[in-house]
């Protein structure tokens, strides 16, 4: 099985530096790229290799680098931002990357930099990632002493600097207009889409923002081809992808595997089965901001369609057990706190919603419940749902809290009834 | 007043960007690398460098997490409490600290030794529970651990 993304990675050692990584083929794909590629090409090869999008929504990378001008001189500069923000509870996939193997991630940078041709680039990351933007500051340092980053890279006339950018901490950052808006030093709320930041994005100028695992894929892409990457899925889709599970099982932990791997395999073959004594009961398949998966779900494949034709989102990709010790009920209003303390209070429905979900969630934890609150919760998983508010924060939110009534409802029930929990 | 120091490093971070009120988190961020946390005056002095209104630079201060606008420990503890560290029990960790330090979230010791707070998710969710202190990450974390770590920080 081939394992492009993680190969070099070996977790305990510090990363690859640049002259081992070049002995290893490192940065094969960016030199075929100025040698022999024009922009728009990598661009039409990104679009044919299938990669979407690994940040959790799953759109189109090449679809969205083709939206951004190519002709226009007053869109410029133009720029490229990668989202290294990961703060997804129960993910924990990019930091294995940045922390592994950040020349890989830079040479994505410079391929998809030269693709849309943008000038300058940024590395929004995570605050508490202290070791990864350690490495990173250093391989950035080594390419550009190799002349990959700065003026006239590799003779090609494209320059190029990419910058670090450690965030200051808040979960809407993650939301790419968020992002943004984070970048040019303001608060991190959502903007109006449309325009998309391909046409007006950082400082109103064309920019592209992806996620670190999807450009890590760029280099393997560009040096293997579109075929070869879409080969290297079960489905169809492009490419392996990063799964993590935590939880309540024996081997928790995050691997590279083909898309298309059933629930179960990641679970029992990857993460060993259930730890002893606990039983499964459910799954959010990538993050919390994603729906329950259930015992007849476990044969689903672990693919972008496949799992939403589950009734659920493949997100992130990193997988939280749910297991059978845990109560239902504070394992929902955990995630929900979460999203009423991370709302960036822009838009009415989130901001008011999401602590009213998190205050009733938190009397039913304590026995004080009511049957009609359980109403009032699923009213709110449809007002905070999709079209009823300004960004993907609400709806996310509303992901576990629908699936968690229609699978765990008889629990909701005992805790109004018996007014107490069950677990304590 | 800010010192020349934090004044140079302000203006350091100015210089790469389109027009200087893009550096506000930069200058947040730098003014408590010195003092442990932005007071009032320090909005009035950043909002001054940065030619923008104190009140703008209060209203991104007070929007991020890690920007302390009351004065810190000398250590800080972040417990994650998001969902994974959760079910590993994050809550040992958190009662077994608040009961040692005699502190609850978002307090500080009498003596300034530590401040408790949490945090969401530190991407450690294959070896939770996971907490942070200053810059440094801990995991797989038990009481026993913890006790010791604790000891470790002046």
């Amino acid at each position: 099985m081939e394992r492009p993304l993680t190969k070099h990675i070996k977790p305990g050692s510090p990363p690859l530096n640049l002259k081992d990584y070049l002995q290893e083929g490192g940065y094969n794909g960016m030199h075929k790229a100025f040698k022999e590629m024009k922009p728009a090409e990598v661009t039409s090869l990104v679009k044919a290799s299938n990669l979407l999008g690994r940040g959790g929504a799953g759109f189109p990378t090449g679809v969205k680098w083709s939206l951004v001008p190519m002709d226009d001189e007053s869109a410029k500069p133009k720029y490229l931002v990668c989202n290294a923000d990961e703060m997804e509870p129960g993910t924990f996939k990019d930091r294995y990357l940045l922390e592994g193997n950040p020349h890989q991630l830079i040479a994505g940078m410079i391929i998809t930099a030269y693709a849309i041709q943008a000038e300058k680039a940024y590395i929004f990351i995570r605050w508490a990632y202290k070791k990864a933007e350690a490495e990173l500051r250093k391989a950035i340092n080594e390419a550009y002493e190799a002349g990959y980053l700065g003026k006239n890279i590799l003779g090609s006339g494209f320059d190029l600097d990419l910058y670090v950018h450690s965030s200051a901490g808040r979960y809407i950052c993650g939301e790419e207009t968020a992002l943004l808006n984070s970048l040019e030093g303001k608060r991190g709320i959502p903007r109006t889409k449309p325009p998309f930041p391909a046409i007006s994005g950082l400082f109103g100028k064309p920019t592209v923002v992806n996620n670190v695992e999807t450009l890590s894929c760029i280099p393997h892409i560009v040096e293997n081809g579109a075929d070869w990457f879409k080969s290297l899925s079960l489905t169809g889709t492009g490419g392996t992808k990063l799964f993590g599970v935590s939880g309540r099982v024996k081997k928790p932990g995050v691997w590279e595997l083909p898309l298309g791997i059933t629930v179960r395999e990641l679970l029992e073959e990857y993460a060993g089965g259930m730890a002893d004594g606990y039983k499964f009961r459910g799954a959010l398949p990538g993050g919390v901001s994603t729906d329950f998966l259930t015992e007849k779900h476990l044969d689903v494949k672990m693919d972008f369609s496949t799992v939403a034709a589950a009734g659920s989102r493949m997100g992130t990709g990193t997988m939280i057990i749910f297991d059978d010790k845990t109560c239902p009920v504070a394992f929902i209003h955990n995630i929900e706190k979460f999203f009423a303390l991370e709302s960036c209070g822009w838009c009415t429905p989130c901001r008011e919603g999401l602590p009213w979900v998190e205050k009733i969630l938190s009397s039913i934890e304590e026995g004080t419940g009511k049957m009609e609150y359980l109403d009032v919760l699923k009213f709110h998983t449809k007002y905070l749902g999709p079209g009823n508010t300004f960004c993907a924060h609400a709806p996310g939110a509303a992901e576990p809290l629908q699936s968690g009534l229609n699978y765990f409802y008889e629990d909701f029930v005992r805790h109004i009834d018996e007014k107490k929990c069950p677990w304590r | 007043m800010l010192t020349e120091e934090e004044k140079k490093e302000i203006l350091e971070e100015v210089k790469q960007y389109p027009y200087p009120a893009v550096a506000c988190i930069d200058a947040l961020k730098i003014v408590q690398h010195h003092r442990g946390w932005v007071s009032d005056e320090s909005v009035k002095d950043i909002a001054q460098i940065l030619e923008i209104s104190n009140e703008e630079v209060d209203g991104v201060a007070t929007f991020y997490s890690r920007i302390y606008r009351k004065p810190i420990g000398r250590n800080v503890i972040l417990i994650c409490d998001s969902v994974s560290c959760m079910i590993m029990g994050y809550g040992s960790i958190y009662e077994y600290i608040s009961k040692k330090l005699g502190i609850a979230f978002g307090e500080t010791t009498s003596d300034g030794r530590f401040t408790l707070l949490p945090i969401s998710c530190l991407g450690d969710c294959d070896h939770a529970p996971a907490i942070m202190i200053n810059d440094d990450h801990y995991n797989n974390l038990t009481v026993g651990k913890v006790e010791e770590l604790l000891a470790s920080y002046n």
